[in-house]
């Protein structure tokens, strides 16, 4: 599968209260939750992203509580994969196991750039700046978890 | 091939005589935890993927600590949901208001994680029963729907950081300085997708309740778990709490570790964590004077007997603060009748704070202690993430109880020793 898509861009340590704060976890509504999602750290991200964007950020993505509303809120806002140097491990489990795209990837982007990504290559191409990087795909296990469409699924089927 | 305490675990789980880092595996569950947050998003996902049946209804806790007393009409129709699932379901471990406490002061007291176990939880502060010599890790609520229907999860098996420690703590210095020193050391992912493995003689002389804090924290560096080893003090916790029989594992001598830290207890200060991030600590050497007007003494870092003991110690006899709120928030309705008879109530309340129900409350900023902008507090919780209490422009600092019962006493943020 191939993406393409602008880059948006945040820091390192981007935490699941900044993705969304607790004060709107009394919903699972995904429309309800995207229409906060990032408020405390950019308020023009609501306003600002298009379908089909994508996410670049440093170290550490997610971080904090465990959440899935964090990677939900994302995927309704529009976001098409999330690319960081490195997730917290639980935000890493609950996009897989919720079907958003990420990737580990630890390149130069900058905000505004359109970006092509090909999953199952492992390539990542930066058409603003003309530079092919490349990350590792996902193991089988993950793949079969994602083909499947999703955790539960898999595991029916693998019984 | 050698493993270390964590690897043994998942490997007795998952059917094989040894795992290695980096293999991924299928794991049998001995408990899957939700709370009111989480559960909502997890029985949806459950309902989706046409689950009938939970795989042992005896081996679920729905614990709705977070908005309970319900907040509002959104959190009231969230707890009802799981009220409802629980019920249909048959699910034993059900704890509502009355029964309820922050879930990770709960399970362990009732029994229901003890050494050995495996236990998830969407939740991600579940690490915390590390302190058991269980393996504890938060996950989201896909997973746990998974786990609810299936009793399994997936895992990658963790390579790990072992810290061993040294001496003993002296003076104010606690189980929460200890824990925010490591994390101020290695950083907020300094231990990502690892475990954390305490070890040394300097275990023996932690409680138990400041083995709980240290590994509820253990996600604060980015861990996937932290454990301590098993010894005499866990014995006697989990045959005081359980019937269940424990199992002990222990880390072989040549275990493989990715880093080694000698931890000197006898030379932790009382440490705080500055806004924003849990890693940035400070000892009383360089925090300057900070005006507060919030106190927080509750959750599942710090919201146990000995926490209010300590507390009670500070604030006996005195006021705080006109300027400072201080909540006092016990984690389990039984810690709340355990400080009650101790007489430690009466005297929070002579000295000006106010005693709430267990409840999760202002740790995550839901209800029972917001901060408006430009406010600041002194919290025994465990994350001080932007707008983590309120406000976005409010700001948490994280401490032991004494350093905020101190705090709330001055309405800066105090270290006790240089209480009079
Ligand atoms: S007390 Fe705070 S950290 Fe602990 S479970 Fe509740 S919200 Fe999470």
């Amino acid at each position: 599968m191939k993406i393409t898509g602008k880059a948006i861009k945040y820091g390192d340590n981007v935490d699941t209260d900044v993705i969304i704060p607790a004060r709107y976890l009394t919903t699972s509504n995904e429309k309800e939750l995207a229409a906060h999602c990032m408020e405390d750290l950019d308020k023009t991200f609501v306003s600002r992203v298009k379908e089909g964007d994508i996410m670049v950020a440093g170290a550490n993505f997610g971080c904090g509580s465990s959440r899935e509303h964090a990677p939900i809120a994302i995927k309704a806002s529009g976001i098409a994969c999330v690319i960081a140097k490195s997730f917290a491990r639980i935000f890493y489990r609950n996009a897989i196991n919720t079907g958003l795209a990420i990737i580990e990837y630890d390149g130069d982007i900058s905000e505004g750039d359109i970006l092509e990504v090909d999953y199952e290559k492992g390539e990542l191409n930066n058409l603003t700046r003309g530079n092919v990087g490349v990350f590792p795909p996902f193991p089988p296990f993950l793949q079969n978890i994602i083909n499947k469409g999703g955790l539960l699924k898999s595991l029916r089927e693998d019984k | 091939m050698a493993m270390t305490m964590t690897q043994k675990i998942l490997a007795a789980h998952s059917g094989k005589d040894t795992v290695k880092k980096g293999e991924l595996i299928m794991a049998q569950l001995d408990l899957v935890l939700g709370n009111d947050v989480t559960s909502p998003v997890a029985i949806k996902e459950f309902n989706k993927a046409g689950c009938n049946c939970v795989f042992d209804c005896n081996k679920i806790a729905l614990v709705m600590d977070h908005f309970t007393p319900n907040k509002d009409i959104k959190s009231a129709e969230q707890v009802k949901t799981v009220r409802e699932f629980a019920d249909e379901k048959g699910i034993t471990n059900f704890f509502d208001v009355g029964e309820m406490g922050v879930e990770h002061s709960l399970l362990p007291e009732k029994g229901l994680v003890v050494s050995g176990d495996l236990v998830i939880g969407a939740d991600s502060h579940t690490c915390t029963y590390g302190a058991l010599g269980a393996f504890s890790t938060g996950v989201g609520s896909t997973d746990m729907a998974a786990g609810m229907s299936y009793g399994r999860a997936w895992f990658k098996v963790p390579p790990a950081i072992k810290f061993n420690l040294i001496n003993k703590l002296t003076g104010w210095a606690s189980g929460k300085d200890v824990i925010l020193h490591i994390i101020g050391k290695i950083g907020v992912d300094g231990a990502l997708y690892k475990s954390m493995e305490f070890a040394g003689e300097g275990v023996s002389s932690l409680s138990m309740d400041e083995r709980f804090t240290i590994c509820n924290m253990a996600i604060e560096a980015g861990a996937k778990n932290g454990i301590f080893p098993v010894d005499e003090k866990t014995l006697e916790y989990v045959r005081e709490h359980s019937n269940k029989q424990p199992r002990i594992f222990e880390a072989d001598g040549d275990a493989e570790y990715d880093e080694v830290f000698d931890i000197d207890l006898s030379k932790i200060k009382p440490t705080v964590a500055f806004p924003h991030l849990p890693s940035n600590t400070r000892t009383f050497d360089d925090i300057g004077e900070v005006k507060i007007n919030q106190v927080v003494i509750g959750s599942c870092t710090n919201g146990r007997f000995s926490d209010f003991e300590i507390a009670a110690k500070i604030l006996r006899g005195k006021k705080v603060d006109k300027r400072v709120r201080t909540l006092i928030i016990p984690s389990t309705q039984k810690i709340y009748l355990d400080i009650l008879d101790a007489g430690f109530i009466k005297d929070f309340i002579n000295a000006g704070c106010i005693v709430s129900t267990p409840t999760c409350g202002p740790c995550l900023g839901g209800h029972m202690g917001i901060l408006a902008k430009d406010e600041r507090c002194v919290s025994t919780t465990n994350r001080n993430f932007i707008g983590r209490m309120g406000h976005p422009e409010s700001e948490v600092y994280l401490a032991s109880p004494a350093v905020a019962a101190a705090s709330a006493l001055t309405g800066r943020i105090l270290q006790p020793s240089e209480l009079i």
